[in-house]
Parts: C-alpha cells; sequence; structure tokens
C-alpha cells in the first residue's frame, strides 16, 4: 500500500481531529470503498503501514473468544459428572464445596436475590451468557495454573456449575451446539448504558 | 504581617481565591550565611537518581490480593502525599487479575483479526515509528471511591479511600491508525482486547472509542510503561474505567457484537435496586478529593492553610470546583493551578484561616458538560446493595477544634 509519508504525518497534532475523520475523509472512504484505489491510499495515510499479514492458522492458534451465539467455541463435550470430577480436583479449594464459596467468591446460589435487601451475585444468579463461564475458565482457571485443563475438561466444569445452579439437568452434555442454547437466569437482567 | 487581611468568603473560615490570583506573597527576607548551606561536597552522580528523605516514605497504600493469591488485587497511589497532578510511575495504581506477567517486548505482538480486511500483526519496535501522540490523562478503576457505600464512613486516608486513580503522561499509537491499515469491516462495532497476563483479561470496546481517542501506549511518563503498567503494550481508554484499559495487549479482534466477557457482566456492572444492572457503564464521573488536609495530616497552628485536592471528569476538562468549610452549606469557588485539559487531573486550592473552628471540609466538581458532582446521598440513590463501582458522591473531612481531621458523612 502507501509509502510512510512525514509530510503529512506532520498534518497530526495533539488533540487535532485526524483528516480522517472530517467529513471529507468520509467521504474518501465511502468512495473508496467503491474501489477507486487512488483514493483508498488517502484512507490510510496516516499509518506506516508496518503491519505484518496474519494468517487464519496463526489467528485460530490464539483466538480464545467465545462469542454468545457460540462462535469460537472448540470441539468437544463435557458432561456434567465428568465436571464434578473436575470441580472437586481443581475448584474445591478456592470456591468451596458445591460452589457454594469458600476463600474465593461463591458460584452457585442466590438465583432471584438480586432485588432483595441481601443480594448474592454468582454465575447462576447474575451471569447472562453460559458461554462466558467457558470463555473465562478456559483464559484464567484454574489459578494459578491457567490453560491447563483440556478443552473437554472445560466444557465439563461448566456443566457442573450450570447443574449445581439448577439451570441444566444432571444428564446433560454440553457442547458447541448445546452450550450457546442454555437460558440463563437473569439474561434479561441487564441494560445498556453505552455502545448502543 | 498583615496577609490575608480579607474577611472570609464561605463559612468556617474560607478565604478568597483571589489571595492567589493576585501573585506571590510576601515573605519574610530569608538572611542566612553562607555556612547555613553544605560546607563539604555532596554525593556523586549516578546512573539513576535516588528519592529524597521524605520521598523514600512514598509508598504504594492499601496493597491487598485475594485469598491464596499474590498479584490478584489491587494498591493505591498516596494521594495525600502528592502535591500537583502527575503521579509518579512508581506509586500509580495497580489493579491485576493475575500477576504482573514478564513480557517479551522483542517477540511480543499486537494482533489485529476478525471483521478487518487485512488482518495483521506488529512489533513493539514497529508501534514506536507510527505517528505517537503524547497526553497527560487520569487513569482511574471503576471501583474507585467504592468504599464510600458503607454505612460508616471509612477511617482511611485519602489515597486509601480514593487512590485508585492516578494521573500520568501517556505517549503511544492512536488505535484508529491501526484499524485503518487492518482495513476495518463495515460491520465491525466492537473490539475484544485481550492481555498476555496469565488470565488473558478480557474486555469489549466500542469502535467509536477507539477511533476517537484510544491509543496503544507504549510510555508513561516518558520512559518505556513499566511492568504492572502493560509493559510493553496497553491499551489506554482516555476518561473511561481503567479495568478497559487492557493491560499487556496482544489481540484487538473486531466484532459486530461485544464478546460479554467475564470482567464486563460479572465484574464492572452497576446493579440498581431494582435487581436490574447497567452494561458498559465506561465513562468515569465528575469527582474531586480534598488530599489537604486529609486523614493523616492533621492541622496544628493556628493561622492560614491551603485546601487542595484534586478534581477530574471522563468526560472532559474540569470546569469548576467549590469548597466548602459547613459540610455544604455555604460555597467557595476554589483556585485551579492551571488550565485544565481534557479526562485529566486538576488542581484545586483555597487558603483558609484556621482558628481552632471545628469545620467539614467537602469539595465539589464541575466539569465543561455542566455534570455536577452528586452528594454522597444522591449517589447512593437508586443502586443495589453492594453496588460500589462508579461512585463519584462528595466526600467530607472533619477536623476538630485540636486540629484532628476524621472522615464523615454530611
Amino acid at each position: 500500500m502507501s509509502m510512510y509519508k512525514p509530510t503529512i504525518l506532520r498534518t497530526t497534532q495533539l488533540d487535532t481531529p485526524p483528516r480522517f475523520c472530517k467529513p471529507i475523509g468520509w467521504l474518501f472512504v465511502a468512495i473508496g470503498m467503491l474501489g477507486a484505489p487512488w483514493l483508498q491510499a488517502e484512507m490510510v495515510e496516516l499509518s506506516p503501514n508496518l503491519g505484518r499479514a496474519l494468517s487464519v492458522e496463526e489467528i485460530a492458534k490464539t483466538d480464545m473468544t467465545v462469542l454468545p451465539n457460540g462462535e469460537g467455541l472448540p470441539v468437544g463435550q463435557g458432561s456434567v459428572s465428568l465436571g464434578s470430577n473436575v470441580y472437586l480436583r481443581e475448584c474445591l479449594a478456592c470456591h468451596g464445596e458445591g460452589g457454594l464459596g469458600g476463600v474465593n467468591e461463591a458460584l452457585v446460589g442466590g438465583v432471584g436475590s438480586l432485588a432483595s435487601s441481601t443480594p448474592k451475585v454468582t454465575v447462576g444468579s447474575y451471569w447472562p451468557y453460559a458461554t462466558t463461564l467457558f470463555d473465562y475458565i478456559r483464559r484464567a482457571m484454574p489459578y494459578p495454573d491457567s490453560g491447563r485443563l483440556s478443552n473437554d475438561e472445560v466444557y465439563a466444569v461448566t456443566a457442573y456449575l450450570l447443574y449445581a445452579n439448577g439451570i441444566i439437568e444432571a444428564d446433560a452434555i454440553l457442547n458447541q451446539v448445546t452450550l450457546p442454547q442454555v437460558n440463563m437466569p437473569n439474561r434479561e437482567g441487564f441494560y445498556w448504558a453505552e455502545g448502543r | 504581617m498583615s496577609d490575608y487581611p480579607e474577611a472570609p468568603v464561605a463559612e468556617g473560615g474560607l478565604l478568597s481565591r483571589r489571595h492567589l490570583l493576585g501573585g506571590a506573597l510576601a515573605a519574610p527576607l530569608m538572611v542566612a550565611s553562607a555556612r547555613a548551606f553544605g560546607a563539604a561536597p555532596g554525593g556523586p552522580m549516578l546512573p539513576v537518581g535516588r528519592l529524597s528523605d521524605r520521598g523514600t516514605a512514598l509508598e504504594r497504600i492499601g496493597i491487598g490480593s485475594q485469598p491464596g493469591t499474590k498479584g490478584s488485587g489491587a494498591s493505591r497511589t498516596p494521594l495525600e502525599a502528592l502535591s500537583g497532578t502527575l503521579t509518579p510511575s512508581r506509586l500509580h495504581f495497580e489493579r491485576h487479575h493475575a500477576g504482573v506477567p514478564t513480557i517479551d517486548a522483542d517477540t511480543h505482538e499486537l494482533k489485529i483479526f476478525g471483521l478487518v480486511d487485512r488482518p495483521m500483526a506488529v512489533s513493539v519496535d514497529q508501534l514506536v515509528r507510527y505517528p505517537l501522540v503524547t497526553r497527560y490523562q487520569f487513569l482511574e478503576c471503576s471501583g474507585n471511591s467504592g468504599v464510600m457505600i458503607a454505612p460508616q464512613p471509612a477511617q482511611s486516608s485519602a489515597g486509601g479511600l480514593h487512590g485508585l486513580v492516578s494521573e500520568s503522561e501517556w505517549t503511544g499509537v492512536p488505535v484508529r491508525y491501526l484499524l485503518e491499515e487492518a482495513g476495518m469491516g463495515s460491520q465491525a462495532r466492537w473490539a475484544i482486547a485481550d492481555g498476555a497476563d496469565a488470565a488473558h483479561m478480557a474486555r469489549s470496546i466500542p469502535i467509536q472509542k477507539l477511533l476517537d481517542d484510544a491509543l496503544i501506549a507504549l510510555f508513561q511518563n516518558g520512559e518505556p510503561l513499566r511492568p504492572e503498567n502493560g509493559y510493553p503494550i496497553r491499551l489506554f481508554l482516555p476518561g473511561w474505567e481503567g479495568n478497559a484499559s487492557v493491560k499487556w495487549l496482544r489481540h484487538l479482534k473486531l466484532t459486530d457484537q461485544p464478546g460479554y466477557t467475564k470482567d464486563e457482566t460479572s465484574k464492572y456492572t452497576d446493579r440498581d435496586a431494582d435487581g436490574r444492572a447497567a452494561m458498559f457503564t465506561f465513562q468515569m464521573g465528575v469527582k474531586s478529593i480534598i488530599t489537604s488536609p486529609s486523614l493523616g495530616f492533621d492541622v496544628h497552628e493556628h493561622g492560614v492553610y491551603q485546601v487542595s485536592g484534586l478534581a477530574w471528569s471522563g468526560a472532559g476538562r474540569i470546569r469548576r470546583v467549590d469548597v466548602s468549610a459547613d459540610g455544604g452549606r455555604t460555597w467557595a469557588e476554589a483556585q485551579l493551578d492551571s488550565e485544565p485539559k481534557a479526562k485529566s487531573l486538576t488542581r484545586f486550592r483555597l487558603p483558609w484561616r484556621w482558628q481552632g473552628q471545628p469545620v467539614t471540609l467537602v469539595s465539589r466538581a464541575v466539569d465543561e458538560t455542566g455534570a455536577v458532582q452528586p452528594t454522597r446521598q444522591a449517589a447512593l440513590e437508586g443502586r443495589g446493595v453492594g453496588a460500589f463501582y462508579h461512585f463519584n458522591g462528595m466526600q467530607a473531612w472533619h477536623v476538630d477544634s485540636r486540629g484532628k481531621v476524621s472522615h464523615v458523612y454530611v
């Protein structure tokens, strides 16, 4: 694409709007999207364009994000019973028996308590999406050795915690298809302050 | 000497800020013999400067980690011991979710993918070659001042109560340059940022913020970021809750929806009394605090003092700060030390004559949008039990007849 252009870069100063953000800049973008290559160059003028291309394989290797629709979930599956074993082995020391809380926070209980004088904020009572539980366990748990669990184990311990909260049945199997279908009790309990 | 001759402008001994506008105060001529200064040669030059006797005593305060962990917690800036607005980097507050990682800047990359035409990775050395910008701006944890929801006032110092805010000179690459280079797709509305720490802490950021004033910060107060502040690179979102300025940044994944990560659902959401909760409450409200006098810094001699503190707003510049010495009944406008900068700490002060009268000092900030810092009571209204994020209510110090300072609710 375009070369590094110091003469143009000098026009970018602290706290002045970028050329790109002026209406005329957006016009260039709009026209550029129609396919005029000399105007596309205008769109990237503020960047020296030093990035290297990232391959699909590289992205797949590093991207951990799981969206509520299931996008990003890996192949695998887990049962409540396997999850119970994983919980006892990996989670019990901090989160207590049955997920009811130990030296660190409770993961189970409190459904329906949020508007009361003693709200109990847990995975079951508060979290809007079950996919977040998978995403977070895979990212950050078990402390201090995150990344150790297999995908099957992450599915399983997710299943166990949802079962302990009364959200799924004892014989439920979670996988790429069934996890996004789990309806969390507080799914409708949030509104957006920004972003819309 | 007859300095500060005027009558008070508000109750409790507050004097007019005009005393501070009229230039230097008359000071008694100091006559000292040369021998009063060092007669023997002093110390040598050093590769790294040492702290003064009083500077050595300055430390982060309130360091606490979750049970069973060493680095999953917070430390606070000792605001009561600092002046001006800039926070020395070594005293910048901390909040980590799995400790401070050791990252090799030679191999670390920022990867940008998702809804972009050209997924890309840039190295730290490459980022330095982009057109960098420098800004003085605050970073504040959304949980700052959260202890103010407690039924009884916590007897903590100004930094203990409010020290999850710090000010730095941040230098970095405007994120919009990188999004332009990657070719942001028309469907992109959010970017999910995550870090290279062991928690891979992740937050979803509206694209508009990234195009507006977000930086990939590389330098803090002129030096490379410190490890605890995200070395080698962090996201920096001016005026927004600190948690969203993801440290040790490794990914920006552009999406058409937020990721609903753990830290934007189970945490950093604001529960209302009716049980519902606000998500994506990014912007920090208008706030001011008095750092002098404050708990731990009692007044002793009768006479003139400067009531001094800090004010800031995530919405922009501070317009004015008022100070009251009678718990909010009468107010006087404080002097701002310098031209307020957007989303930046502003120092205010006001002379005050103390003659042993008990007073209750409280400050109130107004920002350029006209937003007025609420009273504590107003800031509590409608909150769910235990909901402590984004607390910006006014905070008061009581000075008793002996000059002892304590935290009180008014």
